[in-house]
């Protein structure tokens, strides 16, 4: 075989080492492909500005404990309301808390809430979506009319409405945007299961007696991964922004713990001779929920065929 | 066209246009009444799960237990809940969502009340949203991958990304507290409040219908920050929509004619391709309205507009779940009705769903 493969460096310079040339094996084919998506989607300079904030981001939330100057929840009630300086780089809040410790400890229950919400969200609304795309029939009308109801309201009112029976809390509002998240992910999956349901090698499968159970696990949610994972990513800065909602209204994470959303309603009062106590916290926001935007954004036009 | 098999023999064989879009229309709305349903479902188990009991609220933590029996049973809870789900539709179908603990009256009476306003600030919202979306989003799809389409794509990625509370709350210090331009809380000033009489709810219509120019002004001033500020949403979304409606249109080839016949760039842009993509901007434009009710919730919160979004959130916090599920219900109401819109004026403007 000759190291360098003929029709794929035409389009792109060739891979140095192993990887380049024909693949020999199903998962050094997946490699090459991997590899190649990842160069495509570092070329994009925006993207590449997502990544490195969201590694920052999984870093500070690591590292928290020697990233902090001061202990996020120590009150101090003689240093209330400081001005940002050089002891506290974001000012102090009303209880004379170090807000710069605040917010690097609030980015792990930013990432808790977002790792969370996905892992929950991810499987069911492929599941939904699949079963639902694969056998078509009366099982798909009614998931999708569960599935369209879900949608038909605004996720935020209805996260707000779960939160209402629930009461509020932290692992509440993960269950309510939760439930709020899966909708679009099952249609996603279903409409790609659509495309797949009748192709050849599907069916050849079906033809050899493998069972629904294996056709779907093996053939069909594999291919489905790739835009339910773009999909996800993009609804991790809505995650993070219906967190922070939920969280402003009161109705997510509790006092103490430094959750930015709540943060920035504890400012409020505080607003007009406080400014930095509200900007610091929803610049985080701001900051965290643009980054996953941009690297969902690169991924979509990286793996969507239209693009090239 | 050939006849639809589903015809019956009686018809005629070519069904007119008019008689497949009534039939069209009416599977629309069989699945429509099926998601309203659905959606009165939704609330009513939300409201049963609900760990507040109903009963207590009413009769009071000293009543004694045959009270407590006698509303227990009056409320229905002792019924199986398919009974309860009919007697919760019933009560709905004749207009009655309970009464508002906070206001004590209706909730249908609260939400016709305080509707006009988030109403008002969306529609200005959605104005300033198309006007500065629409032009981004042509002038990124004609800068493809240059630094404008980079540029307009980060606007509008900003725009998604920021928590619109936290802006709300920016704009009110930068240019209420710092700058002094826009009004502070609240529809009008304090001075002007309830000088209008509501006709319609709407503050700029009715004062403005009595000529009562300075509430107007005054209005217009409390509304301008809340509403740009609700606009950069549907602003970013409807930018990013133009762009890629546009990019489809400029790859065909009837654009690459009208190249080769040397029509200058602007006719190319906006005489073919733009033209061609009003109808689906209109029916996003319908949706990014949905949208903005969401943000409504938390802006209005920020701004203290006495709307929808206010109540909704108020009521939530004391619990009041009577209030809160005619709310959810509404939204989800406006929501359904808003996506058929769009649908609708799909098939009535483009020619192409006419057959």
């Amino acid at each position: 075989m000759s190291p360098v493969a003929s029709t794929a460096t035409a389009v792109d310079p060739p891979i140095r080492g192993s990887l380049a040339g024909n693949p020999q094996s199903r998962s050094q084919a997946l490699l090459q492909d991997l590899m190649r998506g990842l160069r495509r989607l570092l070329r994009n300079p925006l993207t590449v500005v997502g990544v490195i904030i969201v590694a920052m981001l999984m870093l500070v939330a690591l590292f928290a404990p020697w990233i902090a100057t001061h202990d996020p929840l120590a009150q101090d009630l003689a240093g209330a309301l400081r001005a940002p300086s050089e002891e506290h780089w974001f000012g102090t809040d009303e209880f004379g808390r170090d807000i710069f410790s605040r917010l690097v400890y609030g980015s792990r229950i930013t990432l808790y809430i977002v790792a969370l919400v996905t892992v929950v969200v991810g499987p069911i609304g492929l599941g939904v979506g699949v079963i639902s795309g694969y056998f078509s029939g009366w099982v798909d009308t009614v998931f999708m009319r569960i599935t369209d109801i879900f949608i038909s309201f605004p996720s935020l009112v209805l996260a707000l409405a779960f939160v209402a029976a629930l009461g509020p809390g932290l692992d509440h509002a993960v269950i309510a945007i939760a439930l709020t998240a899966w909708p679009p992910i099952a249609r996603l999956a279903r409409a790609e299961t659509l495309t797949l349901r009748k192709a050849d090698f599907v069916v050849v499968a079906q033809l050899q007696g493998a069972s629904s159970m294996r056709i779907m696990l093996r053939h069909i949610v594999p291919l489905c991964l790739s835009s339910v994972v773009v999909r996800l990513t993009m609804n991790m800065a809505t995650i993070i922004l219906t967190a922070a909602g939920l969280g402003f209204l009161g109705l997510g994470a509790q006092a103490p713990l430094p959750e930015w959303g709540a943060m920035i309603s504890d400012g409020r009062r505080y607003m007009l001779d406080n400014w930095w106590m509200v900007a610091a916290p929803g610049a985080a926001i701001l900051l965290v929920s643009l980054a996953f935007n941009l690297l969902g954004d690169g991924l979509y036009d990286v793996l969507d065929p239209r693009s090239e | 066209m050939s006849a639809l098999p589903q015809s019956p023999p009686s018809a005629p064989r070519r069904p007119s246009p008019g008689s497949r879009h009534l039939r069209l229309a009416g599977q629309r709305l069989f699945s429509v009444l099926l998601t309203l349903l659905g959606l009165l479902l939704l609330t009513f188990l939300i409201g049963r799960v609900m760990p507040l009991d109903p009963v207590l609220s009413i009769v009071g933590p000293d009543a004694d237990r045959s009270t407590y029996q006698q509303v227990y049973h009056q409320l229905g809870l002792d019924r199986p809940i398919v009974v309860q789900f009919g007697y919760y539709l019933r009560d709905l179908l004749q207009g009655d969502f309970g009464n508002a603990l906070l206001t004590g009256h209706p909730v249908t009476e609260d939400l016709a009340r305080v509707l006009p306003a988030t109403i008002e600030l969306a529609t200005l919202a959605i104005i300033v949203g198309t006007l500065l979306g629409v032009p981004l989003g042509v002038y990124a799809a004609t800068r493809r991958g240059r630094l404008g389409d980079h540029a307009v794509r980060l606007i509008s990625l900003m725009g998604h990304s920021t928590p619109i509370f936290w802006l709300g709350m920016m704009g009110l210090l930068v240019f209420y507290a710092w700058l002094g331009w826009a009004g502070g809380l609240g529809r009008v000033d304090f001075a002007y409040d309830g000088l209008v009489k509501p006709v319609t709810g709407l503050l700029l219509f009715d004062s403005a219908l009595v000529g009562e120019w300075a509430v107007f002004g005054s209005a217009l001033k409390h509304m301008m920050l809340p509403a740009c500020i609700l606009g950069l949403h549907s602003m970013a979304y409807i930018s990013r929509m133009t762009r890629s409606f546009m990019l489809s249109q400029l790859s065909q080839e009837y654009i690459l004619t009208a190249r080769v016949k040397g029509l200058p760039e602007r006719t190319v842009i906006w005489r073919h391709a733009f033209r061609n993509i009003l109808v689906q901007l209109l029916t996003i434009v319908a949706l990014a309205y949905g949208g903005l009710l969401e943000g409504a919730v938390l802006i209005e919160t920020v701004f203290g507009w006495p709307g929808f979004g206010s109540y909704l959130t108020s009521s939530l916090l004391l619990g009041d779940m009577n209030a809160v599920m005619g709310s959810v219900l509404v939204v989800g109401t406006v929501f359904v009705a808003l996506n058929l819109l769009s649908d609708a004026l799909y098939q009535v403007f483009d020619p192409r769903t006419r057959q």
